[in-house]
């Protein structure tokens, strides 16, 4: 449980991520805003309320690790760490442009980005490997968060890493599913039918558990249960909404690798309140 | 007198465990084949498997890295080069990470299991790899301190193995001096230059020997790293012997050719020959009998020798 001061600040970090993931995608003319839109309570819950972790020494070897796996989400893994002050916002407008810090997709060059991803599937192999690592060296404090989104469960490698963590009982990895319904070419149950996630996840070992992805207080004590798991790796299964925040985005499966017009952006960052 | 790589690989797993103690060794489901059991046997808590699931392995042999840990992968050429080639660059390349890829396996040399379990490409694969280092071995001699070279540098690398036994040529392990980037010259020779990795290399000096009865004298180098590759060294047996051929148990496009033709086009451009796979798979049979058929053998290169110096003579 977070008091209601921690709430509202977490929400207007969600809300500021959100404003910022519109406004860099729009001055990149590129990038992904609809998938990192679903993210942004997301990120703003692990980085600013869950995750021991120092901005001002992002290498810090006891740190907890956050994994983006749907590296196309590189927006809001980029506006959250400027946010949190790893790198200056400035940086942000140079989204994708020539010689600037922040690539299309997330590599681990970048202050704070602990994975190279991007290529979907890759981020929960990393993750395990790291939650051995953490084990290995008794840093027993140390927890490994890996993203998902739902498309990319379709990769193979995802279900091999879901295996390995069950079978390693990596009880210091949390996943989350970023479970915002589509993908690349349509809604994810048409092109590829996993059937209940839930039941899935559940059933390669994981602790799972089901909720809202946009609400704080569940979120809060979603990363609380996966924390007190003493055997299990968990998985929190976040039901999003693809775009969340700017209406334009919404149900529109075509706007996957589309960036804001003008206008679009104009209105995302009215309703958001800016 | 014959080795063994994979014998030599096991011990050198175990040594090499010792001189870095933090090293992790990460398999998917061919400890006993690669020998890595033998690290299993001493380091447990050193060693993961993770079934078979070789993407898997790629990538938690990246987490790891991440942690300041040096990692190998190791298995078959088809199954640790090839089969999680897209995780190998992105997870591994890309982000420069420290793990070391072991392959055993490499070529037709495998032998029975046929042509599944043949890697004829994984060499020009990895080469095509932006921060990828290459290396090969001549014999189950050289394993330890190929091994050792490798993991004294930081970044990714692939380290390529026959599967069989093969002649033995380095007998005093100590006085080997592997360095990355540099090749070893076996043979001095003024006539033709042999240039080959594995098990070509034994081949080469028989060839050599053979031609040294016809007063040809053969220069023959161990290339031993494919990349960064010895221009040096080849540039000058461009320019002193005027004629080259190269030998590898690989495809003929990409690999070891590819590599010297690279360099010699770009620097000195001598006639050159290539001993290799004429673009097809193998199959199976007893190793000794694929490599006749597929003709990767001392007789010939002992007759590209001839042809390349040859051409040689008449250009």
């Amino acid at each position: 449980m977070i008091t209601q001061n921690r709430k509202v600040l977490l929400e207007e970090k969600a809300r500021i991520i959100r404003k910022n993931v519109i406004e860099m995608t729009w001055r990149a003319q590129s990038g992904h805003p609809g998938g990192s839109l679903s993210l942004a309570e997301i990120m703003s819950v692990l980085y600013f309320e869950k995750i021991n972790f120092d901005p001002q020494n992002p290498d810090w070897p006891e740190r907890d690790r956050v994994i983006v796996s749907k590296g196309h989400a590189a927006p809001v893994w980029y506006a959250t760490l400027a946010e949190v002050g790893v790198f200056d916002h400035q940086e942000l407008w140079k989204l994708r442009q020539i010689d600037a810090l922040l690539e299309g997709h997330p590599c681990i060059h970048i202050p704070g980005i602990e994975a190279t991803t991007g290529s979907l599937g890759l981020g929960l192999s990393a993750g395990c490997g790291m939650a051995l690592a953490a084990k290995m060296k008794k840093m027993n404090k140390v927890r490994i968060y890996v993203i998902l989104g739902d498309g990319e469960l379709g990769e193979g490698q995802v279900w091999e890493a879901a295996m390995a963590a069950s079978h390693f009982k990596l009880n210091n990895i949390t996943a989350i599913l970023d479970l915002n319904g589509y993908q690349n070419d349509g809604a994810t149950q048409d092109i590829l039918n996993l059937g209940s996630y839930f039941d899935k996840w559940k059933s390669f070992g994981w602790n799972t558990i089901n909720i809202d992805g946009h609400n704080i207080d569940q979120l809060v004590s979603a990363f609380d249960l996966g924390s007190e798991c003493k055997d299990k790796p968990t998985m929190i299964i976040a039901n999003t909404i693809k775009g969340c925040g700017a209406s334009y985005l919404i149900d529109k499966p075509e706007l996957h690798y589309s960036p804001p017009s003008d206008e679009q952006r104009n209105m995302a960052l009215k309703e958001l309140g800016f | 007198m014959q080795g063994n790589y994979r014998e030599n690989l096991g011990e050198a797993f175990v040594k090499m465990g010792e001189e870095f103690k933090d090293l992790v060794v990460v398999t998917a489901d061919v400890s006993k084949s690669t020998k890595s059991i033998k690290f299993k046997e001493k380091y447990p808590e050193r060693f993961f498997s993770v079934g078979i699931a070789e993407a898997n392995a790629v990538g938690i042999a990246a987490g790891l890295a991440t942690f300041g840990i040096p990692v190998i992968f190791t298995a078959y050429a088809v199954f640790a080069a090839e089969k999680p080639f897209e995780q190998i660059r992105n997870m591994i390349a890309y982000p420069n990470m420290n793990v070391k890829i072991v392959a055993t396996h490499g070529g037709v040399n495998v032998g029975q299991d046929g042509a599944t379990h043949q890697a004829i490409e994984d060499i020009a694969i990895m080469r095509a790899i932006p921060n990828m280092t290459v290396v090969s071995v001549a014999d189950p001699g050289e394993v330890t301190s190929a091994l050792r070279a490798i993991l004294s540098i930081k970044g990714p690398a692939y380290l390529r193995l026959a599967r069989n036994n093969s002649e033995i040529i380095h007998e005093n392990e100590d006085q080997i001096d592997f360095r990355i980037g540099k090749a070893e010259v076996l043979r001095n020779g003024s006539d033709v230059t042999i240039m080959a990795i594995g098990m070509m290399v034994y081949e080469a000096i028989i060839a050599a020997d053979k031609l040294a009865k016809e007063n040809i004298h053969t220069r023959v180098v161990n290339i031993r790293t494919i990349k960064p590759i010895d221009r040096d060294t080849i540039d000058e047996a461009a320019k002193e012997t005027g004629a080259i051929v190269v030998a590898e148990d690989h495809n003929c496009f990409g690999g070891l050719t590819g590599a010297i033709a690279e360099v010699l086009v770009s620097n000195t451009p001598v006639p050159m020959e290539s001993v290799s796979l004429n673009d097809t798979f193998g199959r199976s049979g007893e190793a000794f009998q694929i490599l006749k058929k597929y003709k990767l053998t001392a007789d010939e290169i002992y007759k590209k020798a001839k042809i390349a110096i040859s051409r040689k003579q008449n250009s």
